[in-house]
């Protein structure tokens, strides 16, 4: 089995290498990401609308303090004062709303398109063939499912609305300022261009500093990485020393990308203030000569240089708003290419009605390679009558693992025939056809769940009663019983560590609670304690009861037992027969016989 | 208090900190003056002065921003400097302190949680010190600066714009902890549902045998429902934070708006003053806001810092003798390679079983050892023991007669190379890997070592041959090679004793017996000692020893052991029989 498998990861994905940060807007993916908010478009047009009510009143206000000082505090008049601190207090307020919804809100389509993203990635993913999962690392999948989705939650939630609130935030200022006077808008507003100028300048420099620092600070985790795994290299050739004063370069260079993007910043924030100041200075120095030739009021002023404040952030914030989108599109691409990723293997498009499987089994000529030309089956017929029990044979790489991934349909052969009843398995679904097999694999595997879900996988069909009638035919529910929990045990808890050969009968609870017509089991070869290996024997005989059963034996009891053994060596059928004759044979079988289950001598 | 432990570290840049000091109060001073400078220009258009004095104010204005400007890049050029520095530091100590833990430490440390320690959790630190410093600091000055001015305008209006700002920091600091909070059981959920994906993937072929692709997409749907849930309570907290702080400080901006107009209509206040009072709050902001979040950095400072004062204070047990004049006067040179185990019992921790039970055992110098035996039966254990990886309890060990625990640690080691079982190689040259226990190297030694261990070939057809890079970055050795170079490496420390830890696995038996024949002749009247679970690397040996359970079970030569007929001569003829099934067409 491991070694099958070891052929298939040599030849990794080309498509899947992560790759640098390209375009921040991309109309194809753009296109198919928007989609995803359709079932939401109410609440993005309203979220859309609150983002012009805020942008609305947040610059009012400072228009309203215009009018506050001219209309009123200039007149004396404290009547009407009173009334314009209360409009602003009313002004306030709902903005103080409106802003709390749409950040919500924009959160809530977020947070709802992602969800629906990630179920349609995890059910694809799902539905892949076998092959797709030896190409692509674990890893790697669930980074798409993870990271890169998390990455798109920040579009949807931050990205796209908020780019509307920053835009009508613009155009509101730009509005009013212009309604007060447009001579000042203008010369106060010159100041835009150096201060998008220096932005520019700053988020490129900054970006560049940044990419340095998380270049070495990828440096310095590989290295901490490397030596702290290696930990026992370093101090058997005792170079602790050597060690730090390697570490000391690499950190010094960390250091020194930090301190670079500091420098960026120190300069940055007091460019922003100073022409902040420049903006109010030209206010004062025009704006007032205009107020002293009566054409322009205080009020104007006083407004004016709350605006020109009002306007830098947004601005900033626009800049930001790229990064985020250019992470989005690369992250958004991995993910789509992973979703038009196809399943190799494929229901019929007419499946042939399955029922009442009675287990007759058939392999005519089949030859399989998991890579191209590398056949580890070569022309393999055998056939399996109804309940009988059939062993599998030969050493590791002989190819035994390849006919049950064949027979479960795992992977298509590219040469022969498969048939069970006399019906090619690609003619029925897969879920039918898996239906009848219960497959117990050599690598145990328990999910992070209670003993009774990890024995009924979760299968509703399957009543806690039959949980506790499998696993004690199988003979293992005294030992559960006695857990503390019991069946609601998790396997995984801290304290409750079961055996390799508990573990095993759980699996084997769980291949006899669905009740296949089928049974393929692959014994597990690790060695367990002679009570559990007593328990084990006794659990296979039960499982095969009453079944067609392929088993890739290890255990001479399991083999004495079969009705036929079918020795498998590099690919091909070597010999077939019971103990008794293989023996008498004198080839292959009775080599390993004597290697593997003659156990007398160890 | 574990920051007070930074101390040492903050008093080595105490000029940087001092002079930082200096400079935000300058450039808080003039950043102050610029509404100052706006309240009088604004007052003179309203009395309606001479055109020229307004140029004169705009030019303040900007004369002010520009001297407060050069002031703020020296704040950060000092503070946040000085905090980079530190945090360099900080981390050369950790990794110090870290190196020379026992071996023991790094069976219950993983390496993900001691990388977490050198990277978020000296951050963190480094946070509090650069901007939880700064911003301290600037808030104070800027506040007291600030307050005094607005005082001096009008002291009752003073007042009433200052009230709302503690409860301003007090809001921002509980905000920022129910955020800390949740974000926390965000992070929490999202690594259960990381857990989750990797399971149902890693155990697809269980999946998709009994068809559980639904059952397993509805468990899916629960944890991911659940993530998105403890997102929307995040978001509830976070969409509160800034329309709360904007009516906060909105509120206290149209207060003194109201309280200044009327003072203006009653001839107290000037409007330019007013105005000054309206962007002072608007100055005073963002240090209100931060004095909330600095409390909140402090505290994931603090946090932080004890974690890294555990490794600080952990003083590792396997050390150098205490009293120097038990201290044998050895050179790792001088030693010539007796080993005696003496009633030697060893388990990892006092709640572990014993892995070596009762081992006796003498090797003398020169001579070669085999040793076998299944997995988990203690050999690996035996051997790291003698370079005092970890310190035996009860029983001793011997080199040349002396107590190996009265030996200098790095001399002892010195004298032994050691060929681990997982080959470990550096992302770094052939050459370097190879010469990694030499200070400086004669290129010629190297290629020496490279052909003994039957790498040279290997590295000659490599177009860069010795400064071939290894690892990510560079190729990837086959296992094999790994073992090959790992071996080159072990025999140019030009070791006492040799110690190969099943380093031939991967190497085909025909290499396997060159490396030997070349290793008996380096090797000549050193010790040897080899662990391998084929026969063909041992049976060559002076003496071969069979582990089982923890316990020496056999012992003696290839052919002694076969009449015996025990553990040892039935692992010989399963091989015979395996390698006859190999050739097999």
């Amino acid at each position: 089995m491991a070694e099958e498998k070891k052929i298939n990861i040599i030849e990794p994905d080309e498509n899947e290498q992560e790759e640098v940060l390209g375009k921040a807007y991309d109309t194809r993916l753009m296109k198919r990401l928007i989609k995803y908010l359709k079932p939401y478009v109410k609440w993005v047009v309203f979220s859309v609308l609150l983002t012009v009510g805020v942008a609305l009143l947040s610059t009012l206000r400072p228009y309203l303090t215009k009018i506050a000082i001219d209309n009123y505090i200039v007149n004396k008049d404290t009547v009407g004062l009173r009334n314009i601190i209360l409009i602003l207090l009313a002004t306030l307020v709902f903005q103080g709303l409106m802003q709390y919804s749409m950040t919500y809100l924009t959160q809530w389509i977020g947070q709802k398109t992602i969800f629906d993203l990630r179920m349609e990635l995890f059910n694809h993913i799902q539905k892949l063939s076998m092959s797709f999962f030896d190409k692509n690392p674990v890893g790697r999948l669930v980074t798409r499912l993870t990271n890169d989705i998390e990455v798109l939650n920040e579009m949807f939630s931050s990205g796209i609305v908020m780019v509307f609130a920053d835009v009508f935030i613009i155009a509101g200022i730009l509005f009013f300022m212009f309604s007060l006077s447009w001579q000042l808008t203008l010369i106060s507003l010159s100041v835009i261009i150096p201060l998008i100028y220096a932005t520019v300048i700053f988020r490129r420099k900054v970006r560049a500093a940044f990419r340095d620092v998380r270049f070495y600070l990828a440096k310095m985790n590989a290295f901490l990485q490397e030596h702290i795994s290696g930990i026992m290299v370093v101090k058997i050739f005792v170079k602790e020393k050597k060690t730090v004063n390697e570490f000391k370069e690499i950190n010094f260079d960390h250091t020194k990308a930090n301190k670079r993007s500091v420098k960026y910043y120190s300069v940055f924030f007091p460019v922003v203030e100073l022409i902040g100041a420049i903006s109010g200075a030209l206010i004062i120095w025009y704006g007032g000569a205009k107020a002293l030739e009566g054409v322009l009021t205080i009020g104007i002023l006083v407004s004016f240089i709350q605006y020109s404040e009002m306007f830098f952030r947004p601005i900033r914030d626009l800049s930001e708003k790229y990064n985020i989108m250019q992470t989005a599109m690369a992250s958004s691409e991995r993910i789509f290419r992973l979703l038009d990723r196809k399943p190799q293997i494929v229901d019929p498009e007419n499946p042939v009605k399955f029922e009442n499987c009675k287990g007759v089994i058939s392999f005519k000529n089949v030859s399989f390679a998991y890579v191209k030309k590398n056949f580890v089956l070569k022309d393999i017929s055998f056939n399996i009558k109804q309940g009988e029990k059939v062993a599998f044979v030969g050493a590791t790489g002989a190819g035994k693992s390849s006919i049950m991934n064949l027979l479960c349909r795992f992977y298509d052969a590219q040469y022969g025939e498969i048939t069970i009843d006399d019906i090619n398995i690609k003619d029925i679904s897969q879920d039918d056809l898996r239906k009848n097999i219960g497959l117990v694999v050599q690598d145990i595997f328990l999910f992070s769940d209670s003993i009774g879900n990890n024995i009924s996988l979760k299968n509703n069909l399957i009543t806690e009663s039959k949980i506790k009638e499998s696993a004690e035919i199988i003979g293992i529910d005294k030992f559960i019983s006695k857990l503390p929990l019991g069946y609601r045990q998790n396997v995984k808890e801290r304290g409750v560590t079961l055996s390799q050969g508990e573990r095993q009968l759980i699996t084997f609870a769980r291949a006899l609670a669905y009740d296949p017509k089928i049974l393929i089991l692959d014994e597990a070869t690790s060695s367990v304690d002679t009570h559990s290996e007593l328990l084990i024997q006794n659990a296979i005989d039960k499982l095969m009861e009453g079944r067609t059963s392929i088993i890739i034996a290890h255990r001479l009891s399991t083999i004495q037992k079969c009705d036929k053994i079918i020795v498998m060596h590099k690919g091909e059928i070597r010999e077939m027969g019971t103990h008794m004759q293989l023996l008498e044979l004198g080839g292959i079988y009775s080599k390993l016989y004597q290697l593997q289950y003659k156990e007398s001598n160890a | 208090m574990y920051l007070k432990r930074l101390l040492p570290y903050l008093k080595l840049y105490r000029k940087k900190l001092i002079i930082g000091f200096i400079v935000i109060a300058f450039s808080a001073v003039f950043t102050n003056l610029i509404p100052f400078v706006l309240s009088k220009a604004i007052d003179e258009i309203k009395n309606h002065a001479e055109g020229t004095s307004l140029l004169n104010y705009a030019l303040l204005t900007v004369g002010f921003a520009a001297i407060s400007g050069v002031f703020l890049y020296l704040t950060r050029q000092m503070i946040i400097i000085a905090s980079r520095e530190i945090e360099n530091d900080l981390r050369n100590d950790f990794l110090k302190h870290i190196l020379f833990q026992d071996q023991q430490y790094f069976h219950f440390h993983s390496t993900g949680d001691i990388m977490a320690l050198a990277t978020n959790d000296i951050s963190a630190v480094r946070n509090f010190l650069g901007p939880g410093i700064m911003y301290t600091a600037e808030t104070l000055i800027n506040f007291t600066i600030a307050v005094s001015l607005m005082i001096s305008f009008n002291f009752q209006l003073a007042v009433i714009a200052v009230i709302p700002i503690p409860f301003i920091s007090y809001l921002v600091y509980r905000i920022g902890k129910s955020i800390n909070y949740k974000f926390e059981k965000v992070q929490q959920q999202f690594s259960e549902l990381t857990t989750r994906a990797q399971e149902n993937l890693s155990g697809v072929k269980v999946v998709k045998a009994y068809v559980r692709e639904q059952s397993e997409t509805e468990s899916f749907r629960k944890l991911s429902v659940d993530y998105m849930n403890k997102n929307l309570e995040l978001a509830k907290v976070q969409s509160f934070s800034f329309p709360m702080m904007l009516l906060l400080t909105g509120f206290s901006a149209v207060i003194v708006l109201y309280f200044g107009g009327n003072k203006i209509i009653n001839g107290e206040l000037t409007i330019g003053e007013l105005t000054a009072f309206i962007i002072y709050l608007g100055l005073l902001t963002w240090p209100i806001i931060s004095l909330g979040w600095i409390i909140n950095l402090t505290q994931r400072a603090e946090a932080s810092m004890k974690r890294l004062c555990e490794v600080f204070d952990n003083k590792p047990s396997i050390n150098d003798p205490v009293k120097v004049d038990t201290v044998l006067a050895v050179n790792n040179k001088n030693i010539t390679g007796n080993i005696e185990f003496s009633n030697v019992n060893f388990r990892y921790h006092p709640n572990f079983p014993y892995v070596l039970k009762n081992i006796n055992f003498k090797i003398n110098a020169g001579e070669t050892i085999g040793i076998i035996g299944h997995t988990g039966s203690g050999k690996s254990t035996f051997v790291n023991l003698i370079s005092r990886l970890f310190d035996v309890e009860e029983g001793e060990i011997l080199v040349d007669g002396k107590n190996i625990k009265q030996y200098e640690l790095n001399k002892l080691r010195l004298a032994i190379a050691y060929v681990p079982q997982e080959t470990f190689l550096f992302s770094d040259t052939i050459e370097n890997n190879i010469a990694y226990a030499e200070k400086s190297f004669d290129k010629e030694k190297v290629v020496e070592a490279a052909k003994i261990s039957q790498i040279y070939k290997d590295v000659d057809n490599f177009p860069r041959r010795f400064e071939t890079i290894l690892g990510e970055r560079g190729i990837n050795l086959s296992g094999g090679q790994k073992q090959r170079t790992s071996i080159a490496r072990a025999i140019l420390s030009d070791p006492r004793i040799l110690i190969l830890d099943d380093a031939f696995s991967a190497v085909d038996t025909y290499t396997e017996e060159e490396i030997l024949t070349g290793l008996n002749g380096v090797m000549k009247g050193r010790t040897t000692l080899l662990i391998s679970h084929r026969i063909s690397t041992l049976k060559n040996s002076n003496r071969i020893i069979v582990f089982k359970d923890g316990s020496i079970a056999e012992e003696g030569t290839h052919e002694s052991l076969i009449q015996k007929e025990g553990i040892y001569a039935d692992i010989y003829f399963k091989q015979l029989l395996e390698d006859e099934l190999r050739d097999l067409d």
